[in-house]
C-alpha cells in the first residue's frame, strides 16, 4: 500500500493551499469588502464613537490588514477562533458542541437522498421512455425548484400539526431532555449504547422529518445522475454476460450495474456535501436543530462577528477534508485508479 | 464543438447584443427551431406570466385587495370565495400579496445573474485565453469559491451588505461568478486550439478582439444554459433569504418573508399562509428551470435523442 499512503500525502499536501485560499477569502470578505464589521455587531445602535473604538480594538480591526491576516491564520492554526460575543465562550467550543447534531442530520439526510434517489434513477433508466421514465425524469426537474424550507414547513404542517405522527422541531421530546445525557453528542448512537427503548423511539422521530427535508436538497441530483450512468453501463458487455450468465435481472441490475454506475457520483460527492452543508442551513433554522448551520445564522442575526467568522472558517476546513477523503476513497471503490 | 463555428458569424462587437441576437435567432430561425420544444415553451409562458403578473401588481388598484393598507378581512381565515388564499393575522388578503409577491425575487435573479454572468465570463474568457500564473491563480480561487456552499456564502454576504435588494443582487450575484468562470474558461480552452483562430491571430488581430469578437460568442450557448439554471436556483436562494429574514423589510408583499410570517401560526393549522407562497416560488424556479432544459436540449440535439 505504499502508492495509496504516498498519493495521501500528495492529496494532503494540495489541500493545503487550496484551504489557504478559502481562508483568505473568509478574510477578504469579512475584512477588507465594504461593512463595518463593528457598525454591522452594533446594528445601527446609537453609541459614542468612544464605543466604537473600544470595539474596534477589542475585536482587531484597528490594526493594519496584514498583521490582522497574520493574526488571524495564526489563531486558525492554534484552533484559536475567538470567542463568541453572545455567549461568551471560545467559538471552537461552541462549535464542537454542536458539530456532532449536524453530522447526525447530514448523514441521515444523505441516506435518504441516496435510497430515493438510486431507487428512482434505476427504476428510470430500467424503464427508460417508458411511462414510469418520464414521470421519475418530471419529479427529478421538479425537485431542483422545492425551496427546502418551504419543505420543512409543509412537512411539519402535515405530519406533525395535523397527523402527530412526528414531533415538530427539535431533537428530543420535552420530558426526555430532560434526563437524557449525551455520550458522543449523537444522539441515536448514544440512546442505542444506552439501550433505553423509549429514547431511541424518540430521537428517531425526531430524526425523520428533518432528513427528508436535508435528503431532498440532493434527491433529484442523484436521481438524475443515477438515471444517466446507468443508462450508459446498461449497455455494457459486462451487463450482457452476467445476463448471458442467466443471473437473475435483480442481480444484474443492483451487483452488476449499479455498482459501476455508482462510481461517477461519488467522485462528485465533494460538491455534493456543500449543497447538503448549505441545505442544513435552512433544515437547521426549519426545525430548531442545535447545529452548527443554526449557530451561524443566530450568530449572524446577532451580529457575533467572531462567531460568524469562525463558523464559515470551521465548515471551509471541514469542506477540505471531506473532499480530501473522496479522493482517497475513490480508489477504494474503483480498483482501477492506481496510485 | 463544430456546430459552435457558426457562432462567429455575430458581426456585432458588443456582446449583449450579441446575446440578445442569439436569443431572437434561436427562436425564429425557421418554425424548426421551436417545433417540438415544448419544454422551453412551457417554461418561458411560466417565466414571461410571471413577469406580468408581478408588474401588473405593482401598480396600486390591480390586485383584489391592497396588499398592505387593506385591513378590513377577517384573521386568519382559510380560503373563502371572498379571500382565495385566506387571510394573516394583520387582516390582510393573501391571494393579493402572493400576486405581489414575486418583485424581489426576480429583481434580485435577474440583476444577480447579469453581475456573475458579466464578471465570470470575462474573467473566464481572459483567464482561459492568456493561461500561465494567471489562470492558476483565478482557477483555484473560483475552484475554492466553488467548493463553499453557496447558500451560507450568500447569507454571511447579504449580512455583511445589509438587507434588501441591492445588497442580495451583490450577494447572490458573486456566489455564482465561479459557475460562469469554469464553464467559459472550458470553452475558451477549446476554442483557442481552432484552426481559425490560428488564421485570425496570423492575420495580426490583437488578443482582446480575438476573445471579443471571435472567441467570446463561440461560449453564448453554454452561457444560455448556464443561466437559466442559475436563475432557477437564484429565485430558492433568494426566497430563503428572504424567508431567513434578510429581504424586503415588511410590509412589502414578498414571498419568503409572508412564509417565514406563516411559520408563527403553523401550530395553529393556518397551512394557507405558507402553502401558497410557497408554490409560487417552485412555479417560478421551475419555469426557469424548464428554460434550461429546453436550451440544453436546442443547442445540444444529441442530448435530446440519448435523453440523458
Amino acid at each position: 500500500m505504499g502508492g495509496i499512503s504516498r498519493y495521501i500525502a500528495q492529496r494532503l499536501l494540495l489541500t493545503i493551499p487550496m484551504l489557504l485560499i478559502l481562508l483568505t477569502l473568509v478574510f477578504l470578505i469579512l475584512r477588507v469588502m465594504p461593512g463595518d464589521p463593528v457598525l454591522a455587531m452594533l446594528g445601527g445602535r446609537n453609541v459614542s464613537p468612544e464605543l466604537i473604538e473600544v470595539y474596534r480594538h477589542k475585536m482587531g480591526v484597528d490594526r493594519p490588514i496584514p498583521v490582522q491576516y497574520a493574526e488571524y491564520l495564526n489563531g486558525i492554526i492554534h484552533g484559536d477562533f475567538g470567542k463568541s460575543f453572545r455567549t461568551n465562550k471560545p467559538v471552537v467550543w461552541e462549535l464542537f458542541q454542536r458539530f456532532p447534531a449536524t453530522l447526525e442530520l447530514a448523514a441521515f439526510g444523505l441516506l435518504f437522498a441516496a435510497l430515493f434517489g438510486f431507487t428512482t434513477g434505476v427504476l428510470a433508466a430500467t424503464r427508460a421512455d417508458r411511462p414510469i421514465d418520464h414521470a421519475v425524469r418530471i419529479f427529478h426537474v421538479g425537485s431542483f425548484a422545492m425551496p427546502l424550507f418551504w419543505l420543512g414547513l409543509m412537512l411539519q404542517v402535515l405530519f406533525a400539526v395535523k397527523l402527530g405522527w412526528f414531533p415538530v422541531a427539535s431533537r428530543l421530546g420535552g420530558r426526555i431532555a430532560f434526563t437524557f445525557e449525551p455520550i458522543t453528542g449523537f444522539y441515536l448512537l448514544d440512546s442505542l449504547i444506552r439501550g433505553n427503548g423509549e429514547v431511541i423511539a424518540d430521537i428517531a422521530k425526531h430524526l425523520v422529518l428533518p432528513s427528508i427535508t436535508l435528503g431532498f436538497a440532493l434527491t433529484g441530483l442523484l436521481g438524475r445522475m443515477t438515471r444517466a450512468s446507468m443508462l450508459e453501463v446498461l449497455d455494457q458487455d459486462y451487463v450482457t454476460t452476467a445476463r448471458a450468465k442467466g443471473l437473475k435481472e435483480r442481480v444484474v441490475i443492483l451487483a452488476h450495474a449499479l455498482r459501476n454506475a455508482l462510481i461517477p457520483i461519488v467522485t462528485v460527492f465533494g460538491l455534493q456535501f456543500a449543497i447538503l452543508m448549505g441545505g442544513a442551513v435552512l433544515t437547521e433554522t426549519v426545525f430548531s436543530w442545535p447545529g452548527v448551520a443554526s449557530f451561524l445564522v443566530r450568530s449572524i442575526e446577532a451580529r457575533d462577528w467572531p462567531a460568524i467568522q469562525g463558523s464559515i472558517v470551521f465548515i471551509a476546513i471541514f469542506i477540505s477534508i471531506i473532499n480530501l477523503i473522496v479522493d482517497v476513497l475513490y480508489s477504494v471503490i474503483d480498483p482501477r485508479v492506481r496510485y | 464543438m463544430p456546430e459552435n463555428t457558426g457562432q462567429t458569424k455575430i458581426e456585432n462587437p458588443t456582446f449583449v447584443i450579441g446575446v440578445i441576437r442569439w436569443i431572437v435567432r434561436r427562436l425564429s430561425s425557421g418554425r424548426h427551431a421551436l417545433r417540438r420544444q415544448t419544454i422551453l415553451k412551457v417554461g418561458l409562458i411560466i417565466v414571461f406570466l410571471f413577469i406580468l403578473t408581478t408588474g401588473l401588481t405593482q401598480i396600486e388598484g390591480l390586485t383584489p385587495y391592497h396588499t398592505t393598507k387593506y385591513r378590513d378581512a377577517p384573521r386568519l381565515q382559510g380560503p373563502s370565495a371572498s379571500h382565495l388564499m385566506g387571510t394573516d393575522q394583520l387582516h390582510r388578503d393573501v391571494f393579493s400579496r402572493v400576486l405581489a409577491g414575486g418583485k424581489a425575487s426576480l429583481i434580485v435573479a435577474f440583476g444577480a445573474i447579469a453581475l456573475s454572468m458579466t464578471v465570470g465570463s470575462v474573467l473566464g474568457w481572459i483567464s482561459g485565453f492568456t493561461g500561465g500564473f494567471l489562470d492558476r491563480v483565478l482557477s483555484l480561487t473560483m475552484d475554492a469559491i466553488y467548493s463553499f456552499p453557496s447558500m451560507i456564502l450568500a447569507i454571511v454576504l447579504v449580512a455583511m451588505f445589509g438587507a434588501g435588494i441591492g445588497p442580495m443582487i451583490w450577494a447572490v450575484g458573486f456566489v455564482y461568478i465561479p459557475t460562469y468562470f469554469r464553464v467559459t474558461r472550458a470553452e475558451i480552452l477549446q476554442v483557442r486550439e481552432t484552426t481559425y483562430i490560428e488564421a485570425i491571430r496570423a492575420v495580426g488581430a490583437s488578443n482582446t478582439r480575438i476573445i471579443l469578437r471571435h472567441a467570446a460568442p463561440n461560449t453564448v450557448n453554454a452561457i444560455m444554459a448556464v443561466s437559466s439554471f442559475n436563475l432557477a436556483d437564484a429565485i430558492l436562494t433568494v426566497a430563503a433569504l428572504s424567508f431567513l429574514g434578510f429581504g424586503l423589510p415588511p410590509p412589502a408583499p414578498d414571498w419568503g418573508f409572508d412564509i417565514q410570517n406563516g411559520q408563527k401560526y403553523l401550530q395553529s393549522g393556518s397551512w394557507w399562509l405558507i402553502t401558497f407562497p410557497g408554490l409560487m416560488i417552485i412555479a417560478l424556479s421551475l419555469g426557469f428551470g424548464l428554460i434550461g432544459e429546453g436550451i440544453s436540449d436546442l443547442v445540444n440535439p444529441k442530448r435530446k435523442r440519448k435523453r440523458v
